[in-house]
């Protein structure tokens, strides 16, 4: 017996930074609000004993449970699927504040040429740039218009930074000043300065100096602890939704917040979403919550997967390129970077901050010109500085035994006086790659696992070379007595983290016929129904991912406060 | 009348809270002018009295280490985990290897917990073989890829040197945990490499994990490497050149 709840006004499904956004925009304009969260709720005091690099960044701590609930991969569609039964190449977040609780808060903004990528590689190029399979979009919304919505995410997480002197125009200046600058950092600006490139610090969510928010949240500065990403902040110094925007919802007196609450379809009427059916996990018990409005925060593979689930919107076909559900599903490209070993020179490696570090966007985008090169898009090239912890981290030179006597000496050595540089190539969409429901495995509940086919692209290995070979030659003019690069990008391998930049499967766009959402994310064939988060990314820029979803995140809270006025279609 | 261990109590109390007005001195600092009570209110020590004695690496203090027994391995097991993870992270002029560090301890450990029984992977069925870039698909779990592999290792080392494991060589050692690296052992249980690599990386996890985990004995393993374990605050030295920073354990939260 499925136990039906009196009816609120909006229910959402996921409480991260879409859920905690969405609830607090929302609570302050009136709406009742129910936050259903699958996993526990979440405290800075649970950070005690968090220095622990075993339990959080080796044994997940923070991280979903496979054992529940997975997803399967295969590499195109003639492969069996099979379970991603360990974790490896992307880690999802669960619990109060989901991954934004333990992410770096690296926070840019991507560039203009991203949210017209299609029509500008099409004047700058000609058609033929683009090939055929690769199924980029425009997203229907442009920088200008998003720009608002980005100054409001970084207001209320206190972005410490300074322009990026090749992104778009910002209407206001970061609310806090950059991060300190370690010597790693002097070295990389100064040798991309000479290269004549553009650095500027990575924007960043670990606070630089204490701030206020336009909410009147206040939050310590970070100490550059160097226990920072795959963990929870144990100052409140890293902008998460806990100690940001759930607060806010909260107070309010108009946030229902109901955690260990799995949600497991979206109710509908074949028109209209009339709510939600979850489980209480600590019971067992099922539950209908009743909604005017309903919106989906629950992660790009949960997003899609709840919308397949409940059979609302056209699923994707690859063979046809028809239907929307789990198309354009994207990743990164992050593999083609460099790291230098430095003979005579040691550093504070084991210091550090998750967003701690200089970036350059010469390679990022439109940015350069690509007429004479066999990819398109880019990536930002940064040096960070995250707290190098030592399970994970024993760099050694390529040719190297991995274990042993020699191994043992040179890890010691090398540990202090190596440096990396990162690429966070773009990843463009193709036809073939998209994420549909699996049908053999399932979740705890019974319920079809998500099943993602994908795989890396001539587009990939061209731009990761390129990102390689750029971060070699910076890392020689910083100094680096040795230089190892990767050579070939190889398939892709779920196996290795690489990063969870995931996205798409619900993309936003202009036209029903090729997008699943509108720029407000309101569902085109569900009015009262709205899908927040990465999944909304007709592709993934060469940048991560958050500051995108928080300012979309911005942008859809409101659209349904207009949708709650007056019930009408937004665009 | 003051008892000698009221007088050691009290003597440790004032160090603790001097240890922790610096704390709170550090990140007062940082926090400025600015009321954060729920924030970093929460992560203060709140009781100074009744707390477990201040770190120390006293080597001529030898106490017993009773974690030191086990859970999961027998004896024979134990010892050739032991001989093994010493070849992988071997006693050099560094510092001490596997062994020393308590590495053996920390896998027993483990592998009688969640790790071991794979409790947070997804352990349905069906099972089918798949391709590299999927990833582990086998139904044993960790505690039974260990029983397996030490016993096809031991029979290996048989086969080709007539002696158990542990009475070999440093170098017949080597060359059977190559073989088994490499994929030259052919077995039909479980992956060679497979069980090498899970064997590798548990020995670095127990070289270099808190001691709270009964490996990296004294927190030599950070030592070896610089590394200062679980500090509070770089935020004085992070504009600097390398600084050499004497380790701490999640034991000084206590
Ligand atoms: C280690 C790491 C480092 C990262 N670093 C960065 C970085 O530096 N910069 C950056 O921009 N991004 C970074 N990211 C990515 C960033 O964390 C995500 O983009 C962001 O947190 C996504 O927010 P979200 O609200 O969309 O989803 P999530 O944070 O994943 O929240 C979704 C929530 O929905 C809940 N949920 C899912 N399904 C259900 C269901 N059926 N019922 C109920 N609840 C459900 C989940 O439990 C979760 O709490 C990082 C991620 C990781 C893991
Ligand atoms: S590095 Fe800074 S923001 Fe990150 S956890 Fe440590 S104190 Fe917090």
């Amino acid at each position: 017996m499925v136990k039906k709840l009196p009816k609120t006004d909006v229910v959402v499904v996921g409480v991260g930074w879409g859920g905690g956004i969405i609830a607090a925009e929302l609570t302050k304009q009136g709406l009742n609000v129910v936050g259903l969260e699958r996993g526990q709720e979440r405290h800075t005091e649970d950070y005690y004993m968090v220095h622990d690099e075993l339990r959080y960044a080796v044994r997940y701590e923070l991280m979903q449970d496979l054992s529940k609930e997975t997803l399967t991969f295969r590499s195109n569609s003639k492969m069996r699927a099979l379970p991603m039964r360990q974790y490896g190449s992307f880690l999802m977040g669960t619990g109060l504040g989901g991954a934004g609780i333990h992410w770096n808060g690296q926070t840019f903004r991507f560039l203009p040429y991203d949210f017209n990528i299609r029509s500008a590689t099409i004047e700058r190029y000609g058609k033929n740039k683009i090939p055929a399979d690769m199924t980029i979009q425009d997203w229907g919304i442009t920088y200008d218009e998003i720009e608002p919505y980005y100054d409001k995410f970084e207001k209320m997480a206190g972005i410490s930074g300074e322009e990026n002197p090749l992104g778009g125009k910002r209407s206001s200046a970061y609310p806090t000043k950059p991060m300190k600058h370690s010597p790693p950092m002097k070295m990389f600006k100064k040798a991309t300065e000479k290269l004549n490139y553009h650095p500027y610090t990575i924007p960043s969510a670990n606070l630089s100096e204490s701030y206020e928010n336009p909410d009147g949240i206040a939050r310590a500065a970070c100490q550059y602890c160097g226990y920072c990403e795959r963990f929870g902040c144990e100052y409140g110094a890293k902008a998460d939704p806990v100690v940001t925007v759930i607060p806010v919802a909260a107070k309010t007196g108009k946030f229902d917040l109901r955690t260990h609450s799995w949600v497991r379809r979206v109710l509908h009427n074949g028109e209209k979403a009339t709510g939600v059916l979850y489980t209480d996990v600590t019971t067992g018990e099922e539950i209908e919550q009743p909604a005017d409005v309903v919106v989906l925060t629950s992660y790009v593979f949960n997003n899609a997967r709840l919308l397949l689930n409940s059979k609302i919107g056209q699923p994707y076909d690859p063979s046809t390129g028809e239907g929307v559900i789990g198309k354009n599903y994207a990743y990164q490209v992050v593999k083609g970077g460099a790291t230098g070993y430095f003979d005579d020179q040691k550093f504070n490696n084991f210091a550090g901050a998750g967003a701690l570090g200089m970036v350059i966007d010469d390679f990022n985008g439109d940015n350069f010109d690509h007429s004479n090169l066999d990819f398109i898009h880019g990536g930002y090239l940064s040096l960070t500085q995250t707290g190098l912890r030592p399970i994970q981290n024993n760099p050694i030179p390529s040719d190297s035994p991995t274990w042993g006597k020699e191994f043992k000496k040179n890890s010691l050595n090398y540990i202090n006086k190596t440096l990396s540089i990162g690429a966070m190539g773009a990843s463009l969409p193709y036809k073939q790659h998209y994420l549909d429901l699996d049908p053999t495995y399932t979740d705890t509940f019974g319920d079809p696992i998500i099943r993602m086919t994908y795989d890396f692209k001539e587009q990939d290995r061209q731009l990761a070379k390129f990102t390689a070979k750029k971060s070699s030659e910076i890392m020689k003019e910083m100094g680096a007595s040795k230089v190892d690069s990767m050579k070939e990008l190889g398939p892709y391998n779920i196996t290795t983290y690489q990063s969870t930049h995931n996205t798409g499967g619900v993309i936003m766009g202009a036209d029903s016929k090729t997008s699943a959402v509108n720029n407000y994310l309101q569902m085109w064939d569900m009015d009262n129904l709205f899908v927040v988060g990465a999944s909304a990314f007709p592709h993934n820029g060469g940048y991560n991912p958050t500051d995108t979803v928080g300012a979309l995140a911005y942008r859809a809270a409101e659209g349904i406060i207009k949708y709650s006025k007056n019930g009408e279609k937004l665009a | 009348m003051i008892s000698l261990t009221d007088d050691k109590k009290k003597k440790q109390s004032e160090s603790e809270r001097l240890s922790r007005r610096k704390f709170i001195k550090n990140s007062g600092y940082a926090v400025g002018g600015l009321a954060v009570g729920g924030v970093i209110g929460s992560v203060i020590p709140w009781d100074t009295e009744d707390k477990a004695a201040p770190q120390t690496n006293n080597k001529n203090n030898k106490t017993t280490n009773f974690t030191h027994a086990l859970m999961n391995f027998s004896q024979a097991e134990f010892k050739m985990v032991d001989a093994a993870t010493e070849r992988i992270f071997p006693e050099d002029e560094n510092g001490p290897g596997a062994k020393e560090l308590g590495v053996a301890y920390y896998i027993d450990h483990q592998l009688a917990g969640s790790y071991g029984l794979n409790a947070r992977d997804y352990m349905q069925p069906p099972f089918f073989n798949g391709e590299k870039v999927q990833g582990y698909q086998g139904r044993l779990r960790r505690k039974e890829i260990f029983r397996i592999a030490l016993k096809e290792m031991q029979s290996y080392s048989q086969k080709k040197y007539k002696k158990g494991f542990i009475s070999l060589t440093e170098e017949e050692q080597n060359a059977i945990l190559t073989d088994f690296a490499e994929d030259k052992v052919k077995l039909m249980t479980v992956s060679p490499s497979g069980f090498f690599d899970l064997l590798r990386s548990m020995t670095l996890e127990g070289v270099y994990s808190d001691p709270l985990y009964s490996g990296n004995k004294d927190m030599d393993g950070w030592r070896m490497r610089n590394y200062p374990g679980n500090q509070m605050s770089y935020t004085d030295i992070i504009e600097e050149d390398f600084k050499d920073i004497p380790p701490k354990s999640l034991r000084e939260h206590m």
